[in-house]
């Protein structure tokens, strides 16, 4: 590789030179200025845009073939649902008008190309056709922005569900731990004066409500089927809840509380069958045998999607979506933070 | 400049007329003419010559992190040449020097290049020369422009070899990452540089913007109406404004964070505890920031861009033999487009845990956006029908100007849904989108622009084989390099991660990344063809004759050869807008607007 950089950089010095020394020859040989542009660079210039149309077409078209499939699996919560419905219908309308208003340009530039013989039309405006663009994407966009904004007022609107579970994301550089409400379904107050080394989160101990709080690290269990509220916190700087198999992301801000609330509707367990993400997997394995990295299977991430410091691109942690049974059993087991309890 | 010096000018063109030469103004020393010139014209190259000079820094940069995230772990001689055993230890990129790479690499190009670069050297040449002016309104004021420009480029280069290395917080530096030292090594004296760099090329920004608007109202010559001026006047007046507006609420932005930073207030700085230990701010929000930062942040998007697109109306009309189609529309939209761009800055913030409602004002506000940005592709294209077009280099990079004007365009709207924005917010995705619009289609403007007027700017000509051989090579591979980033985006891929096989999730995107990579580094190969052409022609290309193009506007009546006060003897009077291409009853196919209209012509500008 490092000998390949170095060739390109010899040959690139030595073509230029031998350029340099063509240019200067043919200088006095030429019959054209740098400045006229003959009737065969136009053919071979409109031409090429014709091709080059083509080629970027194809281009695109072959991107999707290959790795349409390497996108994330379908949502895997009820307002991803709705997310990817939206995505669909307005991919589809940027991918028609990508498509048809590049052919206009580049079928342009081709037609037209110009020819010492020929004399452009003097059109300097035409107001029905002017008008025609601009209420045709203003009645576009107006779906866009109806479509968008009720999804939007839904996902984000304050959660009312009594049965929800309610989950704080912490983060700190570089790691993320969740905490649980315990039996009493209330989140125990904090104080970040509090932060200790056996005081993680920075509970605040005179807060009784958080004595039977759970602090989860490495992975964090959730249940199907129920509205899971998060609430973010950060210790230090800007960090982002990214969890992209469900479509949710929000800022883990310091100095603030956010939200962002989901109900996951596949476990773990039925994503692991799922054929596309089979699929998936195999082409992950795939590239990890390579390597020589040992195969996986599929697990839910929730990343860190804010720069936040050198270990940014290694901040993450699994999540677990069990059936309603299996994250009882979990969280049965699981005790009550100590540093509290011991007060 | 008074009056009695310009008579005095006038006066001395005159009787010299048939002398000029390039060492014309004997009496001016080196320094005064080189160096610290006031003359428009030598300011103009001073911008551009920097910028290049930037943007192949910022452009090596982007190759040595690319390396890494195609090939995370291998190793490469050129990383450890280009970064010593420090930063690239056994040819291996340091992850905290890779966050400050792709930190110094955005602010160079959003800023250096494409906001210096563009604005300081095309409004610099072309406003007085269009407008038919001597110079700017202030040559003081203009050349302290650029020095502060300079002063601001030498500081951030600076920045870059100083013990902790430079700011590496990303170029939004949102706090408090860019605020505690303890957070990262590039927010110790890195950070303190880059905030002293950019304060003092706000600045600069100012001083220059301030003089376009003030040239641009006052120093029309005789007939030219604001409605006859060139729309490339008509971007760079309103990218002025904007930077006149925008720029200052980034220096309060900058300024409250070196006050966060050095004199222990909370603006930004709210419940932290790192380094062991609870910090006494209480208070702050880093979204005050934000919002601060995106008010300058979003107006600068198209402080990049409106430039562009004003040159490329300009040599698209020029090109297609066509006047510009709906003159008054492009006119509208540009203005529409300015105005809009004040109030849809918190799209960059739909997750930052800001109000959802107010989230659901700026998804309308952006939207309304993409109207005046579809009239104006559309305005182009039309242009381009029933044209008789004529494939100069800067032709094509304004057609591929066009093209990416679109295709990056269309994403926006995607990213401008906030339902959607959800999913995709700082992905790859962003990446494409904003790589697409800035890196391909302002930069396209910018060599549209160099090739165009390279015959104003050197007085030489461009070698044409060169800038096409230099458009095919870096269209192709420019869409190698950010086309794919799309389906990186659409797996989940963050922005800014040092690698992305440290966890199973993306190993199946590595071959997406190389693809990137080595479209990458072959573009950046061919900007070698740019660069030679151009250092080679300002001081050995071919003699460019007085209207090379054969274009209507006021710069290609000036003599060819750059005279203090730019035309001989009197000022130019305008009979008409500059679009008469092909016009009936001219035997020729361009009509230059100080030909005075014919009995009963109409002004083409005047429907």
């Amino acid at each position: 590789m490092n000998l390949l950089v170095l060739l390109a950089i010899v040959l690139l010095i030595i073509a230029g030179h031998q350029l340099l020394r063509v240019i200067e020859l043919s200088r006095g040989l030429k019959k054209t200025k740098e400045w006229e542009i003959t009737d065969t660079d136009n053919n071979m210039m409109g031409k090429a845009m014709l091709w080059f149309m083509i080629v970027f077409f194809a281009f695109f078209f072959w991107q999707v073939e290959r790795w349409n499939d390497r996108s994330l699996p379908d949502a895997a919560s009820e307002h991803g649902a709705k997310i990817d419905a939206l995505w669909d219908a307005n991919i589809y309308l940027i991918t028609v008008i990508f498509l048809l208003t590049n052919f206009f340009l580049f079928w342009f530039a081709y037609k037209y190309r110009g020819n010492s013989k020929n004399k452009a039309v003097y059109i300097p405006h035409n107001n029905k056709l002017e008008m025609l663009w601009t209420v045709v994407p203003a009645v576009a966009l107006t779906f866009v922005i109806i479509f968008g904004l009720k999804y939007w007022n839904e996902i984000m609107s304050d959660s009312e569900d009594q049965n929800k579970v309610v989950i704080e994301l912490y983060a700190k550089q570089f790691d993320w731990t969740a905490r649980y409400t315990g039996k009493d379904g209330k989140l125990g107050e904090t104080d970040f004066r509090q932060i200790s080394g056996s005081n993680s989160v920075g509970m605040d101990t005179s807060d009784v409500l958080g004595y039977d709080d759970i602090l989860v690290k490495n992975e964090f269990h959730i249940p199907v089927g129920r509205e899971i509220e998060l609430r973010m916190r950060s210790r230090d700087v800007i960090h982002s809840a990214y969890l992209p198999h469900f479509r949710a992301q929000m800022n883990c801000v310091p100095g603030m509380i956010t939200y962002f609330k989901f109900k996951p509707t596949k476990t773990t367990a039925e994503m692991r069958k799922d054929p596309y993400v089979l699929k998936m997997m195999d082409g992950i394995n795939k590239a990890r045998a390579l390597e020589n990295k040992e195969p996986v299977e599929f697990d839910y991430l929730l990343l860190c999607n804010k720069i936040c410091g050198a270990s940014h691109y290694n901040m993450q942690m699994n999540v677990i979506v069990d059936s309603e049974a299996d994250y009882n059993a979990w969280i049965q087991k699981q005790k009550a933070v100590k540093t509290v309890a011991i007060k | 400049m008074s009056s009695t010096t310009i008579s005095n000018l006038e006066k001395e063109h005159i009787t010299h007329h048939e002398h000029v030469h390039d060492h014309d103004d004997h009496e001016e020393s080196f320094v005064s003419k080189y160096i610290f010139s006031m003359d428009h014209k030598v300011i103009s190259r001073q911008f551009l010559i920097t910028a290049v000079v930037m943007a192949v820094v910022a452009m090596t940069m982007s190759i040595i992190f690319r390396l890494q995230l195609a090939w995370p772990g291998e190793k490469f001689a050129f990383i450890n040449a280009m970064l010593g055993d420090k930063w690239g230890k056994d040819g291996i990129l340091d992850p905290n020097m890779y966050l400050a790479l792709v930190t110094i690499h955005g602010t160079i190009m959003v800023f250096f290049v494409l906001t210096g670069g563009l604005s300081g050297t095309f409004s610099n040449l072309l406003i007085p020369y269009q407008l038919g002016a001597r110079d700017m309104a202030s040559g003081f004021l203009n050349m302290l422009s650029y020095w502060f420009f300079f002063v601001s480029t030498v500081i951030m280069l600076a920045s870059c070899f100083i013990q902790d290395g430079p700011a590496s917080a990303g170029w939004t530096i949102y706090p408090p990452l860019s605020a505690l030292p303890e957070a990262i090594p590039g927010s110790k004296l890195g950070m303190t540089l880059w905030l002293v760099s950019m304060a003092i090329f706000i600045v600069s920004s100012l001083l220059g913007s301030l003089n376009y608007i003030i040239t641009v109202i006052n120093l029309r010559t005789k007939g030219m109406k604001m409605t006859r001026m060139p729309l490339t006047i008509w971007a760079f007046l309103v990218t002025a404004i904007l930077g006149v507006l925008s720029f200052p609420v980034l220096f309060s932005c900058a300024l409250l964070l070196i006050f966060d930073r050095s004199f222990h207030t909370s603006f930004y700085l709210s419940d932290i505890y790192i380094g062991g230990r609870p910090l006494d701010n209480v208070g702050g929000s880093p979204i005050l920031f934000e919002h601060l930062f995106w008010f300058l942040g979003h107006p600068e998007v198209y402080i990049v861009l409106l430039p562009a697109l004003g040159m490329a109306s300009e040599i698209i009309a020029t090109n297609s033999r066509k006047p510009i189609f709906g003159y008054r529309a492009m006119i509208g939209s540009i203005l529409a487009i300015g105005f809009l761009s004040f109030i849809v800055w918190g799209h960059h913030m739909f997750m930052t845990g800001m109000n959802p409602f107010l989230g659901s004002v700026f998804v309308f506000t952006t939207l309304l956006i993409a109207i005046p940005s579809a009239v104006k592709a559309f305005n182009f294209i039309t242009t381009m029908w029933k044209g008789n077009i004529q494939y100069t280099p800067a032709m094509m990079f304004a057609i591929g100007l066009v093209a990416s004007f679109i295709s990056g365009g269309v994403t926006g709207i995607i990213l401008a849904d906030s339902t959607l924005d959800i999913n995709v917010h700082d992905t790859y995705f962003v990446v494409a989108h904003f790589h697409i619009v800035m890196g391909l289609s302002a930069i396209f403007g910018m060599f549209a622009g160099v090739y165009h007027w390279f015959p104003k700017l050197f007085l030489r000509m461009m070698n044409k084989k060169l800038g096409y051989i230099h458009f095919w090579l870096t269209t192709l591979t420019a869409y190698g390099v950010f086309f794919p980033m799309h389906f990186l985006g659409l797996a989940g891929v963050p922005r800014r991660y040092y690698t992305n096989s440290n966890f199973p999730m993306f190993d199946n995107l590595v071959d997406i990344n190389e693809i990137v990579t080595i479209s990458a580094i072959i573009g950046a190969l061919a900007q070698g063809i740019f660069l030679f052409n151009f250092f080679y022609s300002i001081f050995r290309g071919e003699k460019a004759p007085q209207n090379p193009w054969k274009a209507n506007s006021l710069e290609w009546t000036t003599p060819m050869a750059h005279l203090h006060g730019n035309w001989p003897g009197e000022l130019p009077t305008v009979h008409r807008w500059a679009y008469d291409y092909s016009k009936p009853g001219y035997d020729k196919d361009y009509v230059p607007q100080t030909v005075p209209l014919a009995d009963g012509e109409e002004d083409g500008g005047e429907h």
